[in-house]
């Protein structure tokens, strides 16, 4: 298992070397970016370019430098808001953008486990059709037409939750987002568990345990579930990727000052440094979050275990 | 193993040879009992026929503006069959319209993918060894990018072409494109039918030709059917956010965007865009399954 | 009062096609401690029948009848009670070892529930009881072992973990599913032994579900046949052996090759609906049931050799686990040498692991060997490239085991057998084609009206018959067979054999034929050569192997066939052989089975034997 672990962990660096080197070449040949030789810049931007990219040294030690600066947790000052670094920036959208992502997460699995569950339990019958339906539904509608349709059904149309903004923080304003972030995902979760359950209930040793006596509970919560769930746990990793890029959107929809909502404002406004440090800070979360997912995985099977 | 064909008896003369029923025609069958999935593709033939065909029904042009009919609602007189938007313009065609863009973009991106998914995955897959060790370490690298930033700076960086488009999206999907048809290929490579094919002598191009790409069919027609809803909502997610297609063409995409802005006060802005795109990513997914479960029984 | 009577059990199931009526008005009785046998091919309903007592049918299927077990009916009984009756009074085990434990939970864990929820024991209580049933099924290390997941055992000893665990709470009655199918004929033995241990101990009634007619004849007092669903004859072991009544049991009884039997005689061949097929059988015995062979064909042992290889090795790097593991060797054929005459069949046998299949797969070419050579009609072909090859392979194919995956589902039949053609002889017209096709497909019994038919439109054994007229339309010389009938009923493998000794003798074809059933080899081979892992063993020819092996393998694998006959299955000395196959990964050192034998002295250690003549045997062994 260390081993396992070890490997994989020096495996992800190659994966977020090559991110991190993307970021930085694409932002040096964007067209009209602050790199481009030819665009003329307000002086004041332009010093501060040239302090902190040290524009005269050769590319790769800016790149080395820009490597440098990233572990330090420095992504370079904004474009657009003058007074602000990226990191600021950062730091103030990414806790909003965690609760909602994480909430959503969290949602998606809790619903979308026991619904996949329950429609695999009882295969075939109505309740099995009926999660079916709704969660073909759910893969169906993005979540940027649910959100807006959620907002004229309950905000505008029965005024019981708010349009948008998180307003005092309390829960009425984050929910209608957290329900259209995780609304893919409970589908998709679903669906996966509903598979996989049935297919492990079909398993050799499933009828081993019911050929034992064993009441059925007890078959499916301590045989069958661990197994069935296997699946799930693969897909948390391309899950959150999925949350993430979604917050983009939810957050543009609902008004929330997340993370997501700034990489858009600065992606239309052509806030080079803050796309790119969003691009490359929720780039390495992935990768990171892939690689525990992938060590929990390991974790569970004993047959990674105990090699 | 069962055995559904008899032995026609030998009679007077020479027996005569059956037909075979080859797994075509079984999968055919299947998908034939699977109501849902007819359904479903009928719909998307329907939809085919009205984007092409229906903007020819109305008088009115994707980007013409009515300024005596404004921001009004489905109106038959005026011949606004869906309404117009805040510009005026007649919403049926438009819907119609962006439907042209969201389709197209997402047949071509998805035979982007294809080739490109296709051609990697099955080198990997029968090359296998240090190369497929290669490969596919490159698509685990690249599928833990964050993909839609990439496409999304890529927008922001080099403008709206809509070949840029095309080629971004369809450059999002072929990872897993690529790892199907490399999975399939590895187990085709060790059926028997292969090592009796090459211990006859058969050369490797025949091989290919006559027994490994007829067996990947299968699999790759549910993937297409499969990618091109995600291709559509990969368009549509871009246009939402403004990077899309530029104006005055649209998409569905865009059209949610614009009806989302004004959806208390014209809320049919919203609802036409929306329904037809949902309805399109519906039936491609119910096809798509209904193709699995006839091509691939044992994958439900 | 009988332990289980079974009154006109029926067991239906409901399909998209129709309802499939897979047992029909089955009907016996089993007392206290007595052992059922329940024979029967694939699709007989033997195992649908026994699924049905403990309610363990698939959804759509559904039995009616009765089934009294100790007095309580239990056919129809509601299923929280049947679940008071199975593992507790009822147990049962199956026949994949590897898949019938839970990967997930340790043995322990797994073992301890079935206590803990039948007799309410606490879970430390539990634990010791599990450890002593384990070493009672003989799990060496057992206290240690207990806490390993099934993974880390192999497919005997997760067998045992099976069988203790379905003996926990002391069942009346075990149902036996295919205990030993999955198992080398080594570990078979083991098995069967410790069923017999089991039996002696625990006083258990057995109802044991197999094709094996010798695994049924060593261990049941009394046997049932059964075929497409319906009883075809029950009586005490001795007389369904000896004096079979109903002419499916004869048939059966005459299909399956016996090793103690050195003259050949034709198999009798059984077609689907239980009929016999083209031999006319008055005869009342299996002893007897055989009608007069044409003289068998004999190899020209004059003609120079058709096939040699020497000291062939193929070694496979396996790739590392991880990033820091050092890359291992998978030594499968690990010195072999073999000569093969023109009209000869070579068998070549050994259980898994010994590398039999590789050594087919090198010889064609599919792999290349690391070291030693393949000389065919003279020519060395080894490791030469794909282009180099092509004219050698006119005359060297190859038929493998599992039929249907051997054939491309997306050809026809017709395209299949004609590909050969095509690839050697692309200027041979399509009417010549077409006409030697058909002629091949009537040649293997197969009319030629099927040329346009799809492989999944057959059973297995046509299937296996499409197989080998795709092998020889180009009239080989040689035919590699990999393992041909090891994944066909009894009836079905006879008529192959058949086939394939009448178009040896027709062809004048040379034959390797690989497998594990020891009784087929004997049959079909002139010679045979018996290997362990990666070496060979023993070469001798077929009578002289039997009588008088010389390697202690080959004697302890010839003692733990089985043999169909119930007088010698009760004298055999029953002393399997001890121990598990080695990994081939990690072979011991020296002579690989020393680990094993029961005359290995301290010289097998360090020197590995090297294969000699010893009388008219060739024998890798210091001992013999």
């Amino acid at each position: 298992m260390l081993r396992y672990s070890l490997s994989r962990f020096l495996g992800a660096i190659p994966t977020l070397f090559i991110l991190i080197a993307i970021a930085f070449f694409m932002i040096r040949a964007a067209p009209g970016g602050p790199f481009d030789a030819e665009k003329a810049l307000p002086p004041e931007i332009e010093a501060n370019l040239r302090a902190a990219y040290h524009l005269d040294e050769p590319l790769y030690q800016q790149f080395g430098r820009y490597v440098l600066n990233l572990a330090r947790g420095d992504f370079g000052p904004s474009f657009q808001y003058k007074d602000y670094t990226v990191t600021e920036l950062i730091a103030a959208g990414f806790p909003v953008s965690l609760k909602l992502g994480g909430s959503a997460m969290l949602l998606a699995l809790l619903v979308g486990v026991s619904a996949g569950t329950v429609a695999a339990l009882r295969q075939n019958s109505r309740t099995d059709h009926a999660v079916m339906a709704v969660s073909m539904t759910g893969i169906s509608i993005p979540n940027f037409v649910m959100a807006p349709l959620l907002i004229l059904f309950f905000a505008v149309y029965l005024g019981w939750l708010p349009a948008g903004g998180i307003g005092d923080g309390s829960l009425r304003y984050i929910i209608l987002p957290v329900i259209s972030l995780a609304l893919p995902q409970v589908a998709y979760i679903a669906r996966l568990t509903r598979g996989s359950m049935i297919e492990v209930l079909r398993s050799n040793f499933v009828r081993t345990a019911r050929a034992q006596g064993l009441p059925e509970r007890t078959v499916i919560l301590r045989h069958a579930l661990k197994p069935a769930l296997l699946p799930v746990v693969s897909y948390l990793g391309p899950a959150t990727a999925a949350v993430i890029t979604g917050s983009v959107v939810i957050e543009q929809i609902f008004g929330v000052p997340g993370l997501g909502r700034y990489f858009v404002q600065g992606a239309l406004n052509r806030d080079y440094t803050l796309v790119m440090g969003v691009v490359v800070f929720y780039g390495t979360l992935i990768i990171l979050f892939n690689l525990f997912v992938d060590l929990v995985y390991a974790w569970l099977d004993p047959k990674v275990k105990y090699s | 193993m069962i055995g559904r064909s008899q032995t026609v008896p030998p009679a007077d003369g020479a027996p005569q040879p059956v037909k075979g029923r080859s797994l075509w025609v079984d999968a055919w069958n299947v998908l034939r009992r699977n109501r849902a999935a007819v359904v479903a593709g009928a719909l998307i033939l329907v939809m085919a026929l009205m984007v092409i065909v229906g903007p020819w029904l109305s008088p009115w042009d994707y980007d013409q503006t009515d300024w005596d009919n404004v921001s009004i609602g489905p109106d038959l007189d005026s011949r606004h069959f869906f309404g117009t938007d805040a510009l005026g313009r007649d919403l049926f065609v438009r819907t119609l319209h962006g439907g042209r863009i969201s389709l197209l973009i997402g047949v071509v991106a998805t035979l982007v993918s294809l080739l490109i998914g296709i051609s990697w995955g099955a080198t990997a897959g029968y090359l296998g060894g240090r190369v497929d060790h290669v490969m596919m370490r490159i698509v685990d690298i690249l599928y833990a990018m964050p993909f839609m930033f990439f496409v999304i700076l890529l927008m922001v960086f080099f403008g709206r072409n809509i070949i840029l488009i095309f080629v971004a999206i369809g450059a999002i999907n072929w990872l897993d494109m690529s790892r199907i048809v490399r999975g399939q290929t590895l187990s085709l490579k060790h059926k028997e039918f292969i090592e009796a094919a090459e211990a006859q002598g058969v050369a490797t191009f025949n091989i290919i030709r006559r027994h490994i790409v007829p067996n990947l069919l299968g699999v790759v027609v549910v993937y297409v059917t499969l990618t091109i809803p995600q291709v559509i909502l990969v368009e549509s997610f871009l246009s939402f956010l403004g990077l899309g297609v530029q104006e005055p063409m649209t998409s569905w995409g865009a059209l949610v965007n614009e009806g989302a802005q004004e959806m208390g006060t014209a809320p049919w802005m919203l609802v036409f865009p929306a329904f037809f795109l949902a309805l399109t990513l519906f039936c491609f997914n119910f096809v798509g399954d209904g193709l699995r479960d006839a091509l691939d029984p044992k994958d439900r | 009062m009988a332990l289980l009577e079974v009154d006109k059990l029926n067991v239906r199931f409901r399909t998209p096609d129709g309802e499939v009526h897979a047992v029909r008005d089955l009907g016996f009785s089993l007392e206290r401690s007595e052992t059922l046998g329940i024979v029967g091919e694939s699709g007989s309903g033997k195992s649908q029948s026994m699924m049905s007592l403990i309610g363990l049918l698939a959804s759509n299927g559904y039995a009616d009848g009765s089934a009294r077990f100790d007095g309580t009916e239990l056919i129809g009984m509601p299923v929280p009670m049947l679940r008071t009756v199975r593992g507790r009074r009822i147990g049962m085990i199956f026949q994949d070892p590897m898949t019938s434990l839970n990967p997930f939970m340790t043995v322990f864990d797994q073992m301890a529930q079935v206590l803990v929820h039948h007799e309410k024991v606490a879970r430390k209580a539990a634990r010791k009881r599990c450890i002593e049933l384990l070493e009672a099924v003989h799990i060496p290390e057992a206290a240690k072992r207990i806490d390993m997941y099934p993974h880390e055992f192999s497919g005997g000893m997760r067998q045992r973990v099976m069988i203790a665990s379905a003996m926990l709470c002391r069942p009346d009655l075990l149902i036996a599913d295919e205990p030993t199918t999955a198992l080398d004929v080594t570990v078979q033995a083991q098995i069967l032994e410790l069923m017999r241990d089991v039996r002696r101990d625990f006083g258990t009634a057995i109802i044991l579900i197999t094709h094996d007619l010798g695994v049924v004849a060593g261990l049941c007092d009394r046997v049932l046949v059964m075929h497409n669903g319906v009883e075809q004859e029950s009586g005490p072991v001795d007389r369904i052996f000896y004096q079979p009544q109903h002419p499916y049991t004869r048939k059966l009884l005459a299909a399956v090759p016996r090793l103690d039997q050195a003259e050949i005689r034709r198999l009798a061949s059984v077609d689907a609906s239980g009929a016999a097929v083209g031999e006319a059988q008055p005869a009342t015995g299996a002893a007897e049931a055989h009608a007069a062979m044409p003289a068998r064909h004999e190899p020209d042992r004059t003609a120079p050799l058709l096939l040699r290889t020497e000291g062939l090795h193929v070694h496979f790097k396996l790739a590392p686990e991880t990033l820091f593991a050092r890359s291992r060797v998978l030594k499968a054929v690990n010195g072999v040498s073999l000569e093969l005459h023109p009209g000869e069949t070579l068998g070549v046998v050994g259980e898994s692991g010994c590398g039999k299949s590789t050594l087919a797969r090198a010889v064609l070419g599919l792999v290349t060997p690391s070291d030693g050579r393949v000389v065919l009609l003279g020519e060395d072909i080894t490791g030469k490239d794909k282009k180099a090859m092509r004219v050698y392979r006119r005359d060297m194919q190859v038929i493998f085991q599992d039929p249907l995956a051997s054939l491309n589902p997306r050809m026809t039949v017709g395209d299949i057998v004609a590909e050969p053609l095509r690839t050697h002889y692309p200027r041979m017209p399509r009417p010549e084609v077409r006409s030697k096709v058909a002629a091949m497909l009537e040649r293997v019994g197969l009319g030629p009206e099927h040329v346009n038919r799809y492989p999944h439109e057959f059973s297995g054994g046509q299937c296996q018959r499409i197989g080998i007229a795709r092998a020889l339309v180009l009239e080989p010389k040689l035919v590699i067979c990999d393992e041909p009938v090891s994944a066909l009923d009894v009836s079905i493998q006879a008529q192959i054999v058949n086939l394939l000794m009448d178009l040896q003798a027709e062809m004048n074809l040379s034959l390797v034929f690989i497998a594990h059933d020891l009784a087929v080899v004997r049959h079909i081979s002139h010679r045979i050569m018996v290997m362990y892992l990666g070496r060979v063993a023993e070469v001798a020819d077929r009578i002289a192997l039997y009588e008088n092996p010389a390697h202690p393998y080959t004697r302890a694998l010839i003692r733990a066939v089985p043999i169909p006959d119930p007088e010698k299955e009760r004298n055999k000395p029953h002393a399997p052989l001890e121990g598990e196959l080695p990994s081939p990964v990690d072979p011991p050192s020296g002579c690989a089975f020393r680990t094993r034998c029961p005359i290995a002295v301290e010289r097998c250690a360090r020197e590995t034997p090297e294969l000699r003549r010893v009388g008219d045997h060739l024998v890798a062994c210091h001992e013999a």
